[in-house]
């Protein structure tokens, strides 16, 4: 194993198709055009010297090292700024060259510490390299003079001096190693798109100054670590650099968190991990990360990690650590008891978003073949499933139709419900970048969400609109687009059915439908609805993002064929920049879902009730099938409590503090027999567990995750993992348990089970992974590079089907009680329930949950900033403090679900979507009054949680030595 | 689940099909909660029904003739 060294070109690559050829010392090369001389001469192999360049970043031309000699032209322009032209001469090697180099190399290091061998970036400095490449020997100038090096200089502070920037928990700023390149402003402006940091200061008092001369941490800064990245010194190190040292290998893995999915190089020393970089190479990112996946994987040697398998009789017991093969033996036991005691159909289990592919496949085929029901389900129950069956039913299959590269391509973005500056900053970037360049923002949120209008960036229209009218907002919108024409007739007549649209274009047109009619209960002002109704039509290519703000509601599956209608009206499907593209929660949705984690479909999305479908797994799996679709998660809980379900196997998943409703979920848990939990942590759901099934990390086993865009991406083992058993071991060794005839020795012979039962999945093989990178399905015998775009040339399902989109109020409704509505969230910094982010240094930028309110609000309630609130609904009370604050509008309220103290979910209530049971998260009417702390319910919650986690100690029971 | 909550949820899902062209609304009621309710859940539905059909939406119970009737007895699916 080597650390994998990526190729810096010194600019970013031309775009352009028209090539032009040059001779760069004595090599004659062909790039495109608009290719940087720096660029072609590195594509040619030869490394021009630089320290300001980087390809991360356009090209700025400050360092005046990069200079070369092109024949017919004066002096010595920079290669870095200077673009090919057809029969160029370029020579990147003269004396006069050399000459220039070694006395802009003497002028940095007269001004930079000379500590090389005990600084973090001793063996990865480009300043160090460059001084080696120019054959710099001697600084005539001395170091004696004015510099930014020295603390103390002829007995006296120097005013120039800075002391380094520590507030970061992940980086270091160490302005005496600053050479002032600007790449890491240029990074954070061109990159990250936050515009954090600035050069203040002019001439040799210039340097890097986070926000107003402000520290890192009081700065704008978002810690996406792109500026650190960027940087050729070390003025901004990684921590775990400084601590560690240099890495010497690394492996290319994909991040656990969101459903980005991004490439990252794990790079290492042993097992131990050093730092987390992006890949350039990785297609989700382009080499761009986000303060967790490049920061937060602390969690996986955190000491609250369980490693040994756990087993209690009552939940009132401490838990009793016991070796695997008990564990297993135990599992297997109860749950044939159970079977036997109350019928087939009284387990379940539920597959993680968190696992990969394989361990999800297992689980799911754990359940149909070894229990022989379909009780299985995942937690994008809570979250898209309603995407699943609003695209079903419009286009044929249920996935996003882009890959993120589509954002560059595209005029007008509508974004609905979907935050994505914090909750997938890195396409949020790449977004923003598009924005820059031109075009233009439509943002329907109730609230003002950063992105309305955050630094160069400013949407056209904010829709703000109340929360649980969405349908009735974006059937207003289609209404304009078919009132005023301005549908795409040729792209319907030929892509959909004409008499379903014209069905649908005379449901919409209704001026019940009107922006006009509709504003009195959606508070969307009409002018603005109509405004960005024709901006979508007209604007090019149009492309709506959406996130949990639309799904997440008692008509989140009808929200979802409503954005499907209004993209195939306007015919804005099948083509780079266009399409419907749901932003995924977790890392691996896409994939549980893909993977048959639905109890009513097979891998694929195939219905359970099909014959020819079971039979394929029948085959292979030597069991019969049942063909009736078993119970989702509420409907497990509710039969739970009926007395009906009574185990279930639980992977990867927090139900107690995710799901709806607490005191539900809790009721449910309590009245089961055997609630396994295999987990990183004793989190909130092994409260009410009966074993306990240490996890692994995303760094200790091989497998794939499948991201928001289809990209079906490998992670890889960087290290053996801490509790014993990769995830996918332990569910094969409990189905072995259970007299199952599994063998698997490598998680790449499941894939090539899915891919042999899996259309979809047809060509997808580890070898092939290897070789592409990664590939979007489908990627099958018609499609074996994978298919970035969807629907291409006719719809999956073949003609796109419009759907009459009726609004429906929600049954929860604000009144006297219960006057405001509350919508939940997250934040940039804490990811899902935070059993993760919380164990690491994240918990500096969001250490609690705050309840958003709007001054007016907050007012009348005698509430100030910081103040205790008490927040109730008709299911529960919680407290938690209070941020003032005019993003949300008044009569909204906002908070976070990431502290299991808060519990933010005992406040939202049982609604659910109509078609797929996903909860009303986004809607609950409820009350705020001042409080003095935390209620008796969450200190209840808290002393049972205590309780709860004991382990009982061997010690005690051996006899003294 | 609680006969009020199914009775809920079987007419949520009639709210939706009431909107849809009038040939695919009892159909479509139906053909739903053949393909997402498990057949405990169906189960329910039918002793609920079978006495009394207050409280469903005239729907739902049109559609109960296409709703597949499990056979088994309950918990042992």
């Amino acid at each position: 194993m080597t650390l994998i060294q990526e190729i810096d070109y010194g600019t970013p690559a031309s775009k352009a198709e028209k090539t032009v050829r040059l001779v760069i010392d004595g090599n004659t090369i062909e790039v495109p055009e608009g290719t940087s001389v720096m660029r072609a001469s590195m594509e040619a192999g030869i490394q021009v010297p630089k320290l300001c360049a980087t390809d991360m970043v356009d090209a700025f031309g400050s360092c005046r090292l990069c200079l070369v000699e092109i024949e017919g032209r004066n002096g010595t322009p920079a290669s870095c700024t200077t673009p090919v032209s057809e029969g160029m001469v370029v020579h990147t090697q003269t004396g006069r060259l050399k000459d220039i180099r070694r006395g802009v190399m003497e002028l940095y290091i007269s001004d930079h510490p000379l500590d090389c061998l005990t600084c973090a970036a001793n063996g990865d400095c480009e300043l160090q390299d460059m001084a080696g490449a120019v054959g710099l020997r001697d600084v005539r100038y001395g170091y004696e003079g004015d510099n930014h090096v020295k603390a103390r200089q002829n007995g006296e502070a120097n005013p120039r001096y800075m002391a380094k920037d520590e507030s970061n928990p992940y980086f270091t700023y160490d302005p005496s190693k600053c050479i002032v390149c600007s790449r890491c402003v240029r990074a954070c402006e061109e990159v990250q798109g936050t515009f954090a940091l600035t050069i203040e200061g002019r001439g040799f008092e210039s340097r890097v100054s986070p926000g107003m001369h402000e520290s890192f941490m009081n700065s704008e800064c978002v810690s996406c670590g792109a500026c650190v990245q960027a940087c050729p010194t070390a003025t901004l190190t990684e921590k775990s650099v400084i601590e560690i040292g240099q890495p010497e290998h690394s492996v290319v893995t994909t991040c656990a968190y969101c459903g980005v999915g991004c490439s990252f190089k794990a790079e290492m020393r042993g097992e131990e991990v050093v730092r987390m970089v992006p890949w350039k190479d990785g297609k989700a990112n382009r080499g761009h990360s986000c303060v967790k996946g490049r920061f937060a994987w602390g969690y996986a040697t955190h000491q609250d990690r369980i490693l040994n398998p756990m087993v209690r009789e009552k939940i009132t017991d401490p838990w009793r650590e016991v070796s695997w093969d008990e564990a297993f033996a135990h599992v297997a036991k109860e749950f044939r008891r159970l079977q036997f005691q109350y019928g087939k159909g009284s387990i379940g289990g539920i597959t993680s978003s968190r696992c990969t592919n394989e361990e999800t496949f297992l689980v799911q085929k754990l359940v149909r073949a070894g229990f022989g029901n379909n009780n299985v389900d995942t937690c994008a129950r809570v979250c898209h499933s309603p995407t699943g069956y609003g695209l079903g039913k419009a286009f044929g299959t249920s996935a996003g139709t882009q890959d993120f590269d589509s954002v560059e391509h595209t005029d007008v973005v509508i974004l609905i419900g979907a935050n994505p500056t914090d909750g997938h900053p890195v396409f949020a970037s790449r977004l923003k970048k598009r924005l820059r360049a031109g075009a233009k923002l439509i943002v329907i949120d109730p609230r003002r969400i950063d992105l309305v209008r955050s630094a160069h960036v400013e949407a056209s229209h904010h829709l703000p609109l109340r929360p649980g009218t969405n349908v009735a907002v974006l059937t207003a919108l289609a209404h304009v687009i078919v009132t005023e024409g301005l549908f795409d007739e040729a792209f319907i007549r030929e892509r959909c059915d004409w008499s379903e649209f014209e069905d649908w274009a005379s449901f919409v047109a209704d001026p019940a439908h009107s922006p006009e009619a509709t504003e009195v209960y959606t508070g969307v002002p009409a002018e603005e609805l109509r405004g960005a109704a024709r901006l979508y039509a007209r604007g090019g290519n149009g492309a709506i993002y959406y996130g949990l703000g639309v799904t997440e509601h008692s008509q989140g599956s009808t929200t979802v064929m409503a954005i499907a209608n209004l993209a195939m009206a306007t015919g804005n499907i099948g083509r780079p920049g266009v399409g419907v593209n749901p932003l995924r929660g977790q890392n691996n949705v896409q994939g549980a879902c893909d993977m048959g984690s639905f109890p009513h479909e097979l891998p694929g999305y195939r219905h359970i009730s099909g014959t020819e479908v079971r039979d394929v797994f029948e085959k292979l799996w030597g069991v019969e099938l049942n063909p009736e679709p078993g119970l989702r998660i509420p409907n497990m809980l509710d039969a739970a409590v009926d007395g009906t379900f009574r185990g279930i196997y639980i992977q990867g998943e927090d139900i107690l503090q995710s799901d709806p409703d607490t005191k539900h979920v809790k009721a449910g848990l309590e009245a089961m027999e055997c609630v396994v939990v295999h987990d990183l942590f004793l989190n909130e759901t092994a409260n009410y567990a009966h074993v306990f099934l240490p996890g692994s990390t995303f760094l200790e086993k091989d497998g794939t995750f499948t991201n928001a865009e289809r990209r079906i991406n490998r992670v890889r083992r960087v290290m053996s993992p801490k509790n014993g058993l990769a995830d996918w071991e332990v569910t094969l060794k409990l189905a072995q348990a259970m007299g199952l005839d599994w063998s698997y020795a490598h998680p790449s012979e499941i894939m090539d089970e899915i891919a042999a039962t899996t259309p979809s999945f047809a060509s997808v093989t580890y070898q092939m992974l290897e070789e592409k990178g990664s590939v979007q399905w489908p990627c099958n015998e018609a499609k074996p590079d994978g298919t970035p775009v969807m629907h291409l040339d006719g719809f999956v399902r073949g003609k796109g089907k419009f759907i009459r989109t009726e609004y429906v109020a929600t049954d929860e409704r604000t009144g006297p009680r219960f006057p405001l509505l509350l919508t939940t969230g997250r934040i940039l910094s804490q990811y899902n329930v935070g059993a993760q982010t919380r164990r690491t240094e994240n918990v500096a930028w969001h250490g609690e949950d705050r309840l958003e309110i709007h001054p007016h609000d907050a007012e009348q309630r005698g509430i100030h900033q910081d103040d205790w609130v008490k927040l109730a609904s008709r299911s529960g009370e919680t407290a938690l403090r209070a941020t003032i604050t005019e993003r949300v509008a008044p009569g909204v309220v906002y908070t976070t679900f990431h502290h299991p103290g808060t519990q933010a979910n005992v406040i939202t209530t049982d609604f659910t979507d109509w078609a797929t049971n996903c909860p009303e998260y986004k809607v609950t009417a409820v009350q705020v009054s001042p409080s003095n702390g935390p209620t008796a319910w969450q200190q209840d919650y808290e002393a049972q949680a205590t309780r709860s986690r004991r382990i009982a100690t061997e010690d005690a029971l051996e006899p003294a030595e | 689940m609680s006969p009020d909550k199914l009775r809920y949820q079987a007419n949520q899902i009639a709210t939706f099909f009431a909107s849809q062209p009038e040939a695919e609304q009892i159909e479509g009621v139906a053909d739903h909660i053949n393909k997402f309710w498990d057949p405990r859940m169906r189960t329910q539905l039918f002793e609920i029904a079978d006495q009394s059909a207050e409280g469903f939406k005239p729907m739902v119970v049109a559609a109960l003739e296409k709703i597949r009737r499990p056979e088994l007895a309950k918990g042992s699916q």
